[in-house]
């Protein structure tokens, strides 16, 4: 854009404002997503062969083995082959969809990889539907009204919880709602995502039931970010000039916050939103392990101690791409939403 | 027809600062007035205490009868029906007046379907004539501001207050950040339109000529008070209080090789509303100040027929200080 800028200024300004941007702002914004799933790919490879520890050893699980044996494990994983061929052979599988065998479990990374993602798209994907639209309408509220008892009131509850680790709040919750304390009953499962031998709608409810204790869990700690994010941004919209004329024109109060006010300061959050967005894919590991929760955050724990090169690889890289095409996703938005970007 | 009636207006902001202490306009529909002064002055917040439009928590006193209706004692409904529809408000388009993320069309048209209660199509059809009586294509609806020039925004400010035709147009320097020639587009724009439609204006400027340009009548403001009023042409080729001269002096005239050697400007900087001087707050700066400047303040007194001053070497007085 700048050296097009320079060298052609006549061209650039006879060319019509709108129409060729978008475009042209797509492409520029997708070569870049793909130089950065480039380097995750590579990063991924060296990264995690500093892991302390020998996979084959760690697999044998210090059992008396042969040299031989351990030589024939080795080969079978491709061990054996110097690291620059270990590297283009993984290169070029991960680019045909393989992302190769699980040390532990002997089965093909990608198909552990799609067995425990619908479960953790399940609960970190309800829970960010709820800390969205909760940490959006909070924040919204909190700066039209900034410095009265309720914005203070809201800030201060959400920096705390906030500020709470996820695990310690998962661990306080069960001990309270799932084992029971005092006059309280045992309302929910400690932990899983089902009791098992149910179908159908008592299935789903089942579920569900699972589901209520690490969603607060989730709610709870990932709100505050969301109402902070929303309520600065919109904080700094409050002095424009065109908030006066709205209200000069007569508009109702809440119509200058909805019309006028909001989609001004929505890029900041809509940027938050979308890193969340890609962040579900990851799960959370903490809230996973404390609940017993079958999500790749779970798996993720369990590959990592082993180290199962194949399989964190492979996480690694689903969760870094769903990161950066979320991020592209964003970009791609933010012309729709602010006609000054990206034109 | 008397169309706006300001008496004793006060403006007092939560902090303290006085940026309104009594002011009494009048103006008649088809009329034009100017109010000058310099930055601080209050005549921003006097425009914006005409529609209510002060933040929270503002002290409003006195009186502002728009068309006999006193907007100080309306309820929030009336206030906001009244606003745009009986006054709208120029402001300076060219800054960040309109918002970035609307088309200007629907900026224009979103007035006319919250007060006229037009549909869709109708509000279209006027705001397309209103972009092409400021000069604008009908196309331009389309832009949003960013794709605009300065003129061209501060026309779809014109365009936007002129939506619902109001009895009053407000004009808060509304040609502030122009280039000169685009500063003349505007000018006769408004006036022009201003004739045609028999609107009552009043416009905010620190610059006297252009106000002695456009306007039929001038009153300057000193810290928060009007200091001198009168015919638009005799306040700024010949002001009776010593600020109406120094603000006038401080714009060469062409032509006259007396203006450019006499010397212009005021020393010193605008009291602190918070902090004002005692007395008439004008003698820390006054050049013809006498002793008894400093304890006694001054109101407006008649200096010739329809020309009033609040200086201590003007007349005799026409209001005593209450």
């Amino acid at each position: 854009m700048v050296s097009e800028a320079v060298t052609a200024p006549v061209a650039r300004a006879r060319r019509p404002r709108t129409g060729t941007g978008y475009p042209r702002y797509v492409a520029a914004k997708a070569g870049g997503a793909v130089v950065s799933l480039l380097a995750v790919l590579v990063t991924g490879f060296f990264l995690f062969r500093l892991i302390p520890g020998d996979p084959v050893k760690t697999m044998t699980g210090g059992r008396p083995v042969s040299a031989e044996q351990l030589a024939a494990y080795r080969r079978e994983f491709g061990l054996d082959l110097p690291l620059w061929h270990q590297f283009t052979d993984y290169c070029g599988k991960a680019l045909t969809g393989d992302l190769g065998t699980s040390y532990q479990f002997r089965t093909p990374v990608i198909d552990k990889i799609t067995e425990a993602l619908p479960n953790t798209l399940l609960l970190t994907g309800t829970a960010f539907v709820l800390y969205t639209a909760l940490g959006m309408w909070l924040g919204t509220r909190s700066a039209w009204r900034h410095g009265k008892l309720g914005d203070r009131l809201n800030t201060g509850l959400a920096l705390t919880l906030y500020s709470v680790p996820s695990f310690w709040l998962g661990l306080l919750l069960i001990i309270v709602f799932a084992v029971g304390l005092g006059p309280i009953p045992g309302l929910f499962p400690t932990g899983g995502m089902e009791s098992g031998g149910k179908e159908g709608f008592a299935y789903v409810v089942d579920v569900a039931h699972h589901l209520v204790l690490p969603v607060i869990t989730l709610v709870a700690v990932e709100y505050g970010q969301t109402l902070l994010v929303t309520r600065s941004a919109l904080l700094d919209e409050m002095g424009s000039d065109y908030l006066t004329t709205a209200r000069a024109k007569g508009l109702r109060d809440d119509l200058v916050r909805r019309r006028h006010a909001v989609p001004n300061a929505l890029l900041p959050t809509v940027t938050l939103v979308f890193v969340n967005l890609g962040r579900t894919v990851a799960g959370v590991i903490l809230v996973e392990t404390v609940f017993s929760w079958p999500g790749l955050g779970g798996l993720f724990y369990q590959a990592l101690s082993v180290p199962d090169l194949p399989l964190v690889q492979g996480l690694f890289l689903v969760f870094a791409s769903a990161v950066i095409v979320m991020n592209t996703l964003a970009d791609l938005i933010y012309p729709l939403l602010d006609p000054r970007v990206g034109r | 027809m008397t169309l706006l009636e300001v008496r004793d207006l006060t403006v007092t902001y939560p902090n303290g600062a006085a940026a309104v202490r009594g002011v009494d306009l009048s103006l008649d529909s088809g009329s034009k007035l100017g109010v000058a002064g310099e930055s601080g002055c209050g005549k921003s917040t006097l425009a914006l205490a005409l529609l209510r439009l002060l933040p929270a928590g503002t002290e409003v006193g006195g009186e502002i009868l728009l068309d006999g209706e006193d907007v100080l004692k309306m309820r929030w409904g009336q206030v906001r029906a009244v606003r745009w529809a009986g006054a709208s408000i120029v402001f300076q388009g060219a800054m960040h007046s309109l918002n970035p993320v609307h088309r200007v069309g629907d900026q224009i048209a979103e007035p006319i379907l919250l007060h006229g209660g037009a549909g869709a199509a109708a509000a279209r059809k006027r705001t397309g004539e209103l972009l092409e009586q400021v000069g604008l294509p009908t196309a331009r609806a389309r832009a949003y501001p960013h794709e605009l020039s300065g003129g061209q925004r501060q026309r779809v400010m014109i365009a936007m207050a002129l939506a619902c035709d109001p009895k009053l147009v407000i004009a808060d320097e509304p040609t502030t950040a122009l280039d000169v020639m685009i500063q003349a587009q505007i000018l006769r724009l408004i006036e022009q339109l201003v004739s045609e439609q028999e609107l009552g204006l009043i416009m905010i400027s620190h610059d006297l000529a252009v106000l002695a340009d456009t306007c039929d009548r001038l009153a300057v403001m000193y810290a928060g008070r009007v200091v001198e009023e009168g015919p638009a042409r005799a306040v700024y080729e010949d002001a009776l209080h010593p600020y109406g001269k120094a603000l006038s002096g401080a714009f060469p005239r062409i032509g006259d090789p007396a203006s450019r050697f006499a010397p212009r400007g005021l020393p010193g900087d605008p009291p602190d509303p918070s902090d004002l001087p005692s007395g008439c707050t004008f003698h820390p700066r006054c050049p013809v100040a006498l002793d008894g400047c400093e304890v006694e303040d001054q109101w407006l007194r008649e200096g010739a027929p329809g020309r009033r001053a609040a200086c201590v070497h003007v007349g005799a007085a026409v209001r005593s200080t209450t």
